[in-house]
């Protein structure tokens, strides 16, 4: 019987059940032992699991039987990462120069307002999460806000609320 | 290769490779620096060293190779005020409250202001507003005051090879912290403390226990008791300006006795005795009962780190409790008994070079019949702080004795408090018990030294006994792999936490380098050599009480009061 690194982690009692665990358990079979494993893995990771929770990153450093120190230090400074829930919608309201300017503040408010939720925050049914972007390069459209690939330009608040409707059901 | 380069006008031949920095310090020409650690921390973090190179701008002298014809100035108007602006955007996101931080007078980032010239600081920066994490009983954590120089993660990653600590997040928001922002308790850290001399300001000290001796102090119903370690009488006065290494174990005494301890008592006798039980334990190893190599179990962080990191080994750990916790059990034991004390009224201190030492008082195996070993455990810092606080002269004290029966020693106990010097107390005694003849070289030059790790060997009737001696936790996972793999193979091992063994322990005065750790070893052979008796089975207080209660070593009553046990604790 191949003992997989579940078998070898207190810590994830109740997971057995969990397939998740099983894909992960394969990557990080196929990168264990070779450098710079630990981003790939990370990577496939947050694919499967859509964010990366404590205890995934836990169960990362053990298989890769590393530090969890080292792997909490590499989630948090890549911003590609990300260690809270995600909502199937991810709002970026760009706050480059020109945005910032035409008023992407007050479109951060009132989508704050709508879905009562703060920046880096995602809805209780999971269905948005709202983070500002640095300059997205659509500085003609600005303000500009994307919904996952959509770009949404030269936007005031008032049109907030039909743009989230879209996305709603 | 020798290279030519120009320093500030003047031309020198120096070796190709190495960073500006390290060759104007072997030149003697100072740049100041912050982040930089020699051989450990050499990331151009702070930019406070930076200098001029011809064509090249502004570069960190720690980074910087030189090469043939390099041009550097290290001392210039621009530079000296790009520094100061440096060191001034630093301190804007420093708390300014120097007057009563337990560094202050000791701080790298304050003397560097002032050397520096800052003035003012004309920034104020936001700052975020950090929990304290002080739950481990050995150290706290403020990273408030951290200035992100990155020094204790590369001492806790490259010398004790434990990893606990990190950089996380990043620009504004970067914490150096423990995984998942958790406290150091609840992460594998071996409370050694080597963080702590690596912090060049207070973000990382000691759990203060200097409130709760001063209490107990005061406590008229209990005879307080005090043991010093042996690395503390050849650090703590530098604490009060002395050379690293002088002798003060006289006066320290004396200073004891000011506080108001009781009797002042002495760890070292806890060492001769660890070497009766431990010496015992290895021979009975030797003839089968329990597997080999065995491994020492003096230092607390070696134990700490082992029961984390190699569980495995645990059943190759000797049972002996360390000479604290010997100590610990025999005051409240024999010397209770002897002296018709109350064992309750008895209160232990110990005086540690040494933060693990406050956790392994504190474990839930460290006591006989629900009485503790050791109550209060403060560090060669903490306890300069006491004799400041009570207005002692401590330099120009008059020297006094250690009081008997438990602070009568042998020179072998006192070497504990340097690598190799357990392993060589031990070897004094056990070759004689083995062999009936007294060993030849009272000093075993092959065991003395600092390098990370060593060997030797020694014939024990005709059989070869290999032995090694291990200081840092980086350095003891390499040879416990090795004898893992079956590439290397041990009768005993000498494992101690800190690098030097506990004369650079995590509670010694700041600073703590090599060249201090040297010093202060020098000043422990040189007890031993002045004293009359250096074996631990020559000690007469030793032998009368392995007459008149224990019996033997290694006997029913000695396993009660002095051996214990260990658990395997999460890596992860
Ligand atoms: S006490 Fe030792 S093991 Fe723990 S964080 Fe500090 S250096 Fe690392
Ligand atoms: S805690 Fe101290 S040593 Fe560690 S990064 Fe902060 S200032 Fe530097
Ligand atoms: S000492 Fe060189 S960059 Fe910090």
């Amino acid at each position: 019987m191949m003992t997989t690194v579940k078998d070898r982690c207190p810590g994830c009692d109740g997971n057995e059940q969990d397939e998740r665990y099983d894909e992960l358990d394969k990557v990080i079979a196929e990168y264990k032992g070779k450098p710079g494993a630990l981003i790939p893995v990370l990577h496939a990771a947050q694919k499967i699991f859509k964010y990366l929770p404590e205890e995934v990153q836990d169960y990362v450093a053990r298989g890769l039987e590393m530090s969890p120190s080292e792997v909490y230090g590499v989630t948090t400074f890549y911003s590609f990462f990300s260690t809270t829930p995600q909502g199937e919608y991810k709002i970026g309201v760009c706050m480059g120069t020109a945005c910032y300017v035409k008023g992407a503040g007050k479109l951060i408010e009132e989508i704050e307002k709508e879905l009562g939720i703060s920046v880096g925050e995602t809805t209780p049914d999971e269905k948005f999460t709202l983070v500002q972007t640095r300059c997205i390069g659509a500085c003609g459209l600005a303000p500009v806000l994307t919904v996952n690939d959509d770009v949404h330009g030269r936007l005031t608040p008032d049109e907030i609320p039909g743009i989230l409707a879209k996305y709603r059901d | 290769m020798v290279v030519n380069i120009t320093i500030n006008d003047q031309e020198f031949e120096v070796e190709e490779g190495k960073t500006i920095l390290a060759v104007a310090q072997d030149l003697g020409i100072k740049i100041p620096k912050l982040c930089y650690l020699k051989d450990k921390n050499e990331i151009g973090a702070c930019r406070v060293c930076i200098v001029e190179v011809a064509g090249n701008g502004y570069q960190p002298a720690c980074t910087f190779p030189v090469t043939d014809g390099l041009e550097v100035k290290t001392n210039t108007p621009r530079l000296r005020e790009l520094r100061r602006l440096n060191m001034e955007l630093i301190l804007a996101n420093h708390p300014q409250d120097c007057l009563h931080c337990e560094r202050s007078t000791n701080c790298e980032l304050q003397s560097l202001a002032k050397e520096l010239g800052v003035e003012e600081v004309r920034f104020s920066g936001e700052t975020i507003d950090y929990e304290l994490d002080d739950l481990t009983p050995s150290i706290v954590r403020d990273p408030n005051k951290c200035i992100q120089c990155r020094r204790c993660v590369s001492v806790c990653d490259k010398v004790q090879g434990v990893k606990a600590l990190f950089p996380n997040h990043r620009g504004f928001d970067t914490l150096i912290s423990p995984a998942f922002n958790k406290s150091l308790d609840e992460v594998a850290c071996a409370l050694c403390g080597q963080c702590i001399h690596a912090c060049p300001v207070a973000a990382i000290k000691e759990k203060d226990s200097t409130e709760e001796v001063w209490e107990i102090l005061n406590d008229e119903d209990k005879q307080v008791v005090v043991q010093v370690a042996p690395a503390v009488r050849v650090s703590l006065g530098e604490e009060f300006g002395l050379e690293p290494g002088t002798l003060v174990a006289d006066k320290l005494v004396t200073a004891c006795r000011r506080l108001g301890f009781d009797q002042v008592f002495d760890t070292v006798f806890g060492a001769d005795l660890t070497i009766m039980e431990e010496g015992n334990e290895l021979l009975a190893r030797l003839e089968g009962e329990g597997p080999l190599p065995m491994l020492t179990s003096c230092s607390s962080g070696w134990i700490k780190y082992i029961e984390h990191f190699h569980s495995d080994f645990l059943p190759n750990l000797s049972s002996c409790k360390s000479p604290q916790q010997m100590f610990g059990a025999m005051a409240k034991s024999y010397y209770a008994e002897t002296e018709n004390i109350n064992r309750e009224d008895i209160v232990v201190v110990s005086i540690m070079p040494c933060t693990a030492k406050k956790f392994e008082a504190a474990r839930t195996e460290m006591e006989v019949d629900g009485v503790r070993d050791v109550d209060h455990v403060i560090t060669t810092r903490e306890f300069a702080k006491m004799i400041k606080m009570a207005g002692i002269d401590f330099v120009n004290l008059p020297g006094e004795e250690f009081d008997a029966p438990l602070g009568i020693t042998t020179g072998a106990g006192d070497i504990f408090g340097v690598t190799g010097g357990v392993m060589e107390a031990a070897l004094r005694t056990v070759y004689e018990e083995v062999t009936g003849d007294e060993l030849a070289k009272l000093k075993l030059t092959d065991v003395r030294g600092f390098d990370g790790v060593r060997e030797a060997s020694i014939e024990l009737n005709g059989q070869e006994i290999k032995v090694a001696i291990i200081n840092g936790l980086n350095n003891a996972n390499e040879v416990l792999e090795a004898v893992k793999n079956g590439k290397k193979e041990y009768h005993f091992i000498e494992v101690m936490g800190c690098p030097g063994g506990c004369v650079g322990g995590g509670g010694q005065p700041i600073p703590t380098n090599d060249e201090i750790i040297a010093k202060r070893g020098a000043g422990l052979y040189s007890i031993d050599d002045k004293k009359k008796i250096r074996k631990s089975h020559q000690n007469p207080v030793i032998n009368k009480i392995y007459n008149d209660y224990l019996k033997e070593p290694g006997s029913k009553k000695a396993h009660h009061l002095l051996h214990t046990t260990y658990k395997a604790r999460d890596r992860y």
